[in-house]
């Protein structure tokens, strides 16, 4: 892990703020947030629902668009990028995973892995992602045949084969038990440690933001609160 | 009023599925416009024809002579089963329209002098029946008068016994017996050319020397009546009179055309609407599959609130009753316009003096009761998948589909593709009858065009080889009895005249056992060369010097094959009863012609070489004096122009075939896009999410659409050669149904028709595809993804 300061941020985000109208409403989904991520860190975000933290996500994640202030990827502008500019950036520089897996149901295990290496410019090798995940020995099974735990692995594996500058996952063991969610964990943890790419994850589960190396807390669409964790628990120890 | 929820709920499906439910609405509607059309209009051209044969009293059974003694006519009131018997002078003659260079055939019908006629009467159009005593007064009919915009007080003349009479129009009438005014020789009826003029008898009969004669006699029969006893009664009468035979009025020439259309018409009220219906079923049962399939959690919750299966069930069938209800008001209204327009345009073309447009509400419900069943028979195992749920299960998500690896496509070709190639692959056979069903949809529309336009195809071949191929001659003189070839050496000295070649036509009737056909023998040279003998296959045919080359039509009514022998009792001059064999016979297209060397032919009727018509080939410089000419010889009963039957040919097709065609294209096109853009929504209801995860994960735009629109391009991909397969056998099928004695319609499927109906089912997929496209470009990724599935 890169210590601040000695390295420039790989997303950074000023004043963010995005207000979804539907109808006569207006829901302040972020009012102003500041925040720096650093290359290889691994961050927790975490928060009630409604709190903003997916809608930072996937503003940060060229999933949707900002109505003020600005996010930074390296030295380009997010919120001034186009449609085309934001998917060539999901393309090369993103890894997703969310909640409910979303694998291709026609495809097997290898095959949803290689749907992104097929389009991708540096990306290892389909098996060796799923081995990385523990799913060497599944390489041709479809989503039908897997289990959630399972499932949830071969879309971290398909997140990362890119070999992503981040990696964002929102609530990633939010439809599994606990069990099969420290599986899920570890396997992001291991992805992190083994490649150093920085990753985001949102939970409200607080006792996961044990294994971040730094905590943001949102509420009401800002960051409330930011501790840094003196030491990162590995996932196995997890439970709740 | 309140509205109960579930029925609110009901229009809010309706409103947010409106494009599919119209898109299915507009196949139904095509299925029931098609039915109700055809059947409304076949009903009415029944109802007015035989209104109109009852209300003008049309004959039974009719005859002409030579010659016959008026007192015959008691005798012919006295057979068993007659009722009213009538008899006429008629005879045809040439006219001269002021205005008109081109030689007019008349055909000249005696009214009594007295009151109106008993059988086949005159519906006044205008002015009145011609007055006893004043000979020069005639009616005419309602074509004729109207090409030539004569009416009551305007002039024409005609060669009356080799003399011009000038004669004066007093009336404009339609008659039962010539709905189809055809002229002799002429395939379809030419209005500027041929005419029929009502003229007093006694006028005719001082004429044509038939005083206290006649030469033309028909009959009305008492219910119950074997009309083929009356025939063979009054052959027996007329027999020495020189009767040509007496028939029935099913072979009477205008009405026999009438029945033919009729039957064709039958044909079609039984074949295409079944298709679209049938489409019109699967496209429902896909829709409301899909339904039912995405509110699976609101049936769970329906039912755990306490709604029965039943309340469950019908307020399904509601849904698929107001589609069908839809497109069936929609047919309702296509179809009954639709058939009133078709019904207008027959009585306008056979000259009905009025029209029973009535349709019964038999058709329409038949219809819809066809449509609506059609539609609940396809939805009726969606709406049971979702009775029969559990409220439990329902509201669980369902299982992801399960794929099994392919087996389908060879391995090694497999492995060489890219992952959205898979998918579409996959997608495709992992539901193979939806597949197969879709791609089958889009093929009937192909086919359904392709069934279409084959009549253009037909036509153009009939024109080209009849008219074009075969005949090389540009008139025809009919003469109004058999002369000696003299005549045809008068002609050919006449002014333009560039080559001649005679023809005889006598009428016979062929025996072979117990089978009779009534029909001409024509004798034309061996070989010929301006009026050829053709087969359908575009072969001249020269004569062999004795035997009769015969038309396979007549050869199947005959069951008779070459080397067989025919009798042939001539029904003029001595009448000879010959028997000839057979030696060859030949596809023709239309009617059933027979054939005999002209030279053969005068021997065995025992006379000097004669002929009834001339075929000429004419200098086009000279053509106006030709006619002048042609005009003003007495022994001259027809003259016929290639060009003018083409023309009117060509015309008439214009009029009933190619609207017909025109709908037909409409309907196919319907067919087409309501099958595809219903398969691309629900391939997009059911992809949304994945897709919307490609998008995710960096696909662009373009990528993603190659997956909605690689599937339903795939199953297009096989749907278009399928359909011209289909097209080509139903084309086939069709052909061999239309055929009549009449016409037989060539079965022709020029390349380029594929090409367009290819094309036409290509661009149909097309427009659904860029509608539903537009749908695809806004999908809303982080909702999709937030929801389960």
């Amino acid at each position: 892990m890169a210590a601040p300061g000695t390295q420039r941020p790989v997303l950074r985000a000023r004043d963010l703020g995005k207000v979804y109208r539907t109808g006569e409403v207006e829901v302040h989904a972020l009012r102003g947030v500041d925040l720096e991520l650093w290359p290889g860190e691994m961050v927790v975000l975490l928060g009630p629902s409604g709190s903003g933290k997916s809608t930072l996500l996937n503003i940060l994640g060229g999933l949707d668009s900002a109505t003020s202030g600005e996010a930074w990827f390296e030295d380009h502008d997010l919120t001034r990028q186009d449609d085309r500019d934001l998917t060539r950036y999901r393309r090369e520089h993103v890894g997703f995973v969310f909640q409910f897996y979303n694998l291709i149901s026609s495809l097997t295990a290898l095959e949803n892995v290689a749907l992104v290496t097929e389009i991708a410019t540096r990306p290892m090798e389909p098996e060796a992602a799923l081995r990385l995940v523990g799913l060497g020995e599944r390489l041709h099974h479809f989503p039908a045949q897997l289990s959630g735990g399972e499932q949830q692995r071969v879309a971290i594996a398909r997140a990362i084969a890119k070999q992503p500058d981040v990696l964002l996952c929102d609530e990633p063991t939010g439809a599994l038990d606990s069990q099969t969610g420290v599986l899920v964990l570890e396997a992001i943890e291991r992805i992190h440690r083994e490649l150093g790419t920085t990753t985001v994850l949102i939970t409200h589960n607080a006792v996961i933001a044990d294994m971040a190396d730094r905590v943001l807390v949102l509420g009401d669409g800002r960051i409330q609160q930011e501790r840094r964790n003196p030491q990162r628990r590995p996932a196995r120890e997890l439970a709740w | 009023m309140k509205l109960h929820p579930l029925d609110r709920k009901l229009l809010r499906d309706l409103w947010r599925l409106r494009g599919q439910v119209l898109a299915i609405g507009l196949v139904i509607a095509s299925g029931v416009g098609l039915l109700v059309m055809s059947l409304t209009s076949l009903e009415a051209l029944r109802d007015t024809s035989a209104a109109y044969y009852e209300r003008y009293r049309f004959a039974d059974v009719f005859a002409q002579v030579k010659r016959a003694p008026e007192s015959l006519a008691s005798r012919i009131a006295a057979i068993d089963g007659v009722q009213t018997v009538e008899t006429r002078v008629v005879r045809s003659a040439v006219l001269d329209v002021g205005g008109f260079d081109e030689p007019v055939m008349g055909q000249l019908v005696s009214v009594p002098e007295n009151g109106e006629p008993l059988l086949n009467r005159l519906a006044l159009r205008a002015g009145r029946y011609p007055e006893s005593g004043k000979p020069d007064e005639v009616v005419l009919s309602e074509p004729f008068a109207l090409a030539h915009k004569l009416g009551p007080g305007d002039h024409l003349r005609a060669v009356m016994s080799g003399r011009w009479r000038n004669l004066v129009v007093v009336g404009v009438a339609l008659s039962p017996e010539y709905v189809y005014t055809m002229g002799p020789g002429a395939l379809m009826p030419d209005d500027l050319r041929y005419g029929v003029l009502w003229m007093g008898r006694e006028t005719l009969q001082a004429a044509y020397d038939l005083d206290g004669a006649f030469n033309d006699v028909s009959a009305s029969l008492l219910r119950g009546a074997k009309p083929e006893q009356v025939v063979d009664e009054m052959d027996r009468l007329l027999d020495r009179y020189g009767s040509h035979g007496a028939y029935v009025r099913a072979d009477q020439a205008s009405n026999w055309f009438l029945s033919n259309e009729i039957d064709q018409l039958e044909t079609m009220a039984r074949f295409l609407p079944s298709v679209f219906l049938a489409v019109a079923a699967f496209l429902t049962n896909m829709v409301v599959a899909r339904l039912v399939a995405v509110e699976r959690p609101e049936i769970g919750l329906l039912k755990a609130f306490g709604y029965g299966n039943a309340a469950i069930a019908w307020h399904y069938v509601k849904l698929v009753l107001v589609i069908g209800a839809v497109g069936t008001l929609l047919g309702w209204f296509f179809g009954y316009w639709l058939g009133l327009y078709s019904t207008t345009m027959y009585a306008d073309f056979y000259r009905f003096p009025f029209l029973l447009f009535r349709p019964n509400v038999g058709p329409f419900l038949l219809a819809a009761g066809a449509s609506v069943g059609a539609a609940l028979l396809g939805a009726i195992g969606a709406v049971r998948r979702a009775a029969a749920l559990s409220p439990a299960a329902a509201m669980q998500p369902p299982a992801p589909p399960l794929f099994r690896r392919n087996r389908l496509f060879l391995p090694r070709f497999f492995e060489r593709l890219d992952q959205p190639t898979r998918i579409v692959l996959r997608q495709t056979s992992r539901w193979p009858l939806r597949s197969i069903v879709t791609s089958l949809g889009i093929a009937m529309s192909v086919a359904v065009l392709i069934v279409s336009m084959q009549w253009l195809d037909a036509i153009h071949r009939i024109v080209d080889v009849y008219f074009l191929q075969a005949q090389g001659q540009d008139v025809t003189v009919g003469l109004v009895e058999a002369r000696s070839s003299a005549a045809v050496r008068e002609l050919a000295r006449m002014p333009g005249v560039l080559a001649v070649e005679p023809m005889r036509t006598v009428a016979a009737k062929l025996r072979s056992g117990p089978r009779v056909v009534r029909d001409a023998v024509q004798g034309v040279p061996a070989h010929q060369t301006l009026y050829r003998v053709y087969d359908a296959q575009g072969t001249a045919l020269d004569l062999p010097p004795e035997g009769l080359v015969i038309s396979t039509v007549l050869a199947d009514r005959l069951a008779v094959r070459p080397g067989d022998t025919i009798t042939v009792e001539v029904l003029e001059g001595r009448r000879p009863v010959l028997e000839l064999p057979v030696a060859a016979t030949f596809e023709t297209y239309i009617g059933r012609p027979a054939y005999i060397d002209i030279d053969a032919l005068n021997r065995a009727m025992h006379e000097p070489p004669s002929v009834t018509a001339v075929h000429l080939r004419v200098d086009p410089k000279f053509e106006t004096r030709l006619y002048r000419e042609l005009k003003q010889m007495p022994q001259v009963s027809a003259v016929n122009l290639r060009s003018a039957a083409v023309t009117t040919f060509n015309e008439t097709m214009a009029k009933t075939m190619l609207i017909y065609v025109g709908f037909f294209i409409v309907f196919a096109a319907t067919l087409a896009c309501g099958v595809t853009y219903n398969a691309a929504r629900i391939a997009l209801a059911e992809r949304a999410r994945e897709l919307a995860t490609m998008r995710v994960l960096g696909f662009s735009r373009r990528e993603v659409e190659y997956i909605l629109i690689g599937e339903i391009g795939l199953l297009t991909f096989a749907a278009l050669p399928l359909g011209a397969g289909i097209g080509w056998l139903l084309a086939r099928w069709l052909v061999r149904a239309f055929q009549t004695e009449l016409y037989r319609v060539p079965f022709v499927l020029e390349p380029s028709t594929f090409g367009w109906a290819i094309l036409g089912g290509f661009l149909a997929t097309l427009a659904s595809v860029l509608l539903v496209r537009r749908r695809l470009d806004r999908l809303d990724l982080i909702a999709v993804l937030k929801t389960r599935e």
